[in-house]
């Protein structure tokens, strides 16, 4: 399993990376953890003559915890579960963060990589569209932000442009209710189906939520007809119901080693119930 | 492509070698380093059997690339020993029977050695859960999680005695 050969770059500042990615154009790739790049470039379904490995780069690791929550792109899944702020202010990123991968993996992947990846198995993505975050993303002529609902076009195919790096991801501080449901076939396996659930209560019925499912299309799914079917309710069973029937007009799942489409599907629906059950819980 | 003249610290040494910047951490270490203690178990970041430690982190070394490593602190299974013999970990595995035929066994170790300096006293729960990214063929688990407790209470009362 030996990658294709590359260059390897290691500029210290982001404007030394953004430069490198202008020069070597869609030759070039940014290298985060490399825990979604290395794989694929071993089995040589993507090859690169240069890679911008963006580990010097300290601008690329703040945290700041505030009304606004904002990540930089190189903080680990490791170091975001370390942060005693960060699990105070938003403990769905925690929650969610604990279900990636393995230990190794997280010591080394990317909240960055994970939404820029494109990959419809990656966590982060749906989570930050049931967040409303907004990416930074900067290129040759400065920075722009992007929201994640927008930002996913199909797997692999994102807004970001070949020459931009993504800064950083902000969201604001998230409602009481929270839950991150995840079915695996095993511990540091990709969801057959995940829902992110954002619920806020007033006076016993929801006054809004948010939800989002994770590899049941090409892209994250951000349901907002499965938010709108809750709201003003108790989350009671027709609610739920209600919730369910939104979510599955919204998702478009695929047969592969998960299971077939109709399982799919299945899944889909409990793993909401149990997201929305928790969260109402918590609200 | 051109070789980078990678400086790395194993096991405390300073080493320096020729490397290509997409070779893997893990063969450099086995095949330019002869550190041959981290094995190879699948090469798809799934087993954990590469497991070494990189300036405080646990990675599979088989989806690191050598160029990541350049200036690096690596500690090995070769590495965790001391000079008046076996880690604890290493004694404990022995006494509970946390291997058969030994070859996850020093990726277990390497990984069970940064859990326990970050938590010093955990749960069984969270031995399991901390050390899931180690897959062994052989012994179910148990016996592992029994050496790896047993190494954390010892180490605890180690460190009361000398306090
Ligand atoms: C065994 C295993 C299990 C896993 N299980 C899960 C799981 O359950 N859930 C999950 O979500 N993920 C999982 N992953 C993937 C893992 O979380 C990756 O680390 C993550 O998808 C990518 O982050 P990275 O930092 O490693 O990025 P890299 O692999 O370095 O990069 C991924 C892609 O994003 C681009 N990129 C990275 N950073 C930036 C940036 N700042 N700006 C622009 N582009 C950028 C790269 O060019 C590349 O195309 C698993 C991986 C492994 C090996
Ligand atoms: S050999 Fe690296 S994880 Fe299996
Ligand atoms: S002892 Fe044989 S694989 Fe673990």
């Amino acid at each position: 399993m030996i990658p294709p050969a590359f260059d390897y770059h290691r500029p210290e500042s982001l404007d030394a990376a953004l430069k490198l990615l202008g020069a070597h154009g869609d030759e070039a790739r940014v290298l985060a953890g490399g825990h979604s790049l290395i794989p694929m470039m071993k089995l040589r379904m993507a090859e690169f003559a240069h890679l911008i490995d963006l580990q010097a780069i300290e601008d690329l690791r703040d945290i700041a915890v505030g009304d606004t929550i904002r990540i930089g792109a190189m903080t680990t899944q490791a170091e975001l579960l370390d942060h005693a702020g960060l699990a105070e202010a938003a403990p769905i990123l925690s929650e969610a963060a604990m279900q990636i991968a393995d230990p190794q993996v997280r010591y080394m992947g990317t909240i960055g990589g994970n939404v820029a990846n494109g990959d419809p198995g990656n966590d982060m993505p749906g989570l930050m569209q049931c967040l409303d975050a907004t990416y930074t993303l900067a290129g040759p002529d400065g920075t722009r932000d992007v929201s994640a609902r927008d930002f996913y076009e199909a797997a692999y195919m994102t807004a970001r442009e070949d020459d931009e790096i993504l800064v950083a991801i902000s969201f604001p501080r998230h409602a009481p209710g929270y839950a991150y449901e995840k079915q695996k076939r095993k511990i540091g396996d990709y969801a057959t189906a995940a829902a992110a659930v954002l619920i806020e209560a007033e006076g016993g019925k929801v006054k809004s939520a948010s939800v989002a499912m994770t590899n049941l299309s090409d892209v994250p799914v951000y349901s907002e007809g499965a938010g709108a079917a809750l709201l003003g309710t108790a989350c009671d069973a027709a609610a739920l119901d209600a919730a369910v029937i939104a979510m599955l007009g919204d998702i478009d799942p695929m047969e592969d080693n998960r299971g077939p489409v109709a399982f799919k599907q299945h899944v889909a629906g409990v793993i909401l119930r149990r997201a929305i059950e928790r969260a109402w819980k918590r609200a | 492509m051109s070789k980078m003249h990678l400086k790395l610290k194993v096991n405390g040494q300073e080493v320096e070698t020729l490397a290509e910047p997409r070779e893997l951490l893990i063969h450099v270490l086995r095949e330019k380093l002869d550190i041959t203690g981290p094995h190879i178990g699948c090469e798809t970041s799934h087993c954990g059997a590469c497991t070494v430690d990189m300036d405080g982190k646990s990675v599979k070394s088989c989806t690191v690339f050598a160029a990541q490593a350049q200036g690096a602190q690596i500690t090995t299974i070769e590495g965790i020993a001391n000079p008046e013999g076996m880690h604890v970990l290493q004694e404990m595995f022995r006494e509970h029977h946390g291997l058969q035929c030994g070859f996850c066994t020093p990726g277990m170790i390497t990984r069970a050695w940064r859990l326990l300096q970050e938590n010093p006293n955990p749960t069984e729960e969270e031995v399991r859960f901390g050390m899931s990214g180690n897959l062994c063929r052989c012994t179910g688990y148990q016996n592992i999680v029994k050496a790896v407790l047993a190494a954390a209470s010892e180490m605890n009362s180690a460190k009361e005695a000398a306090e």
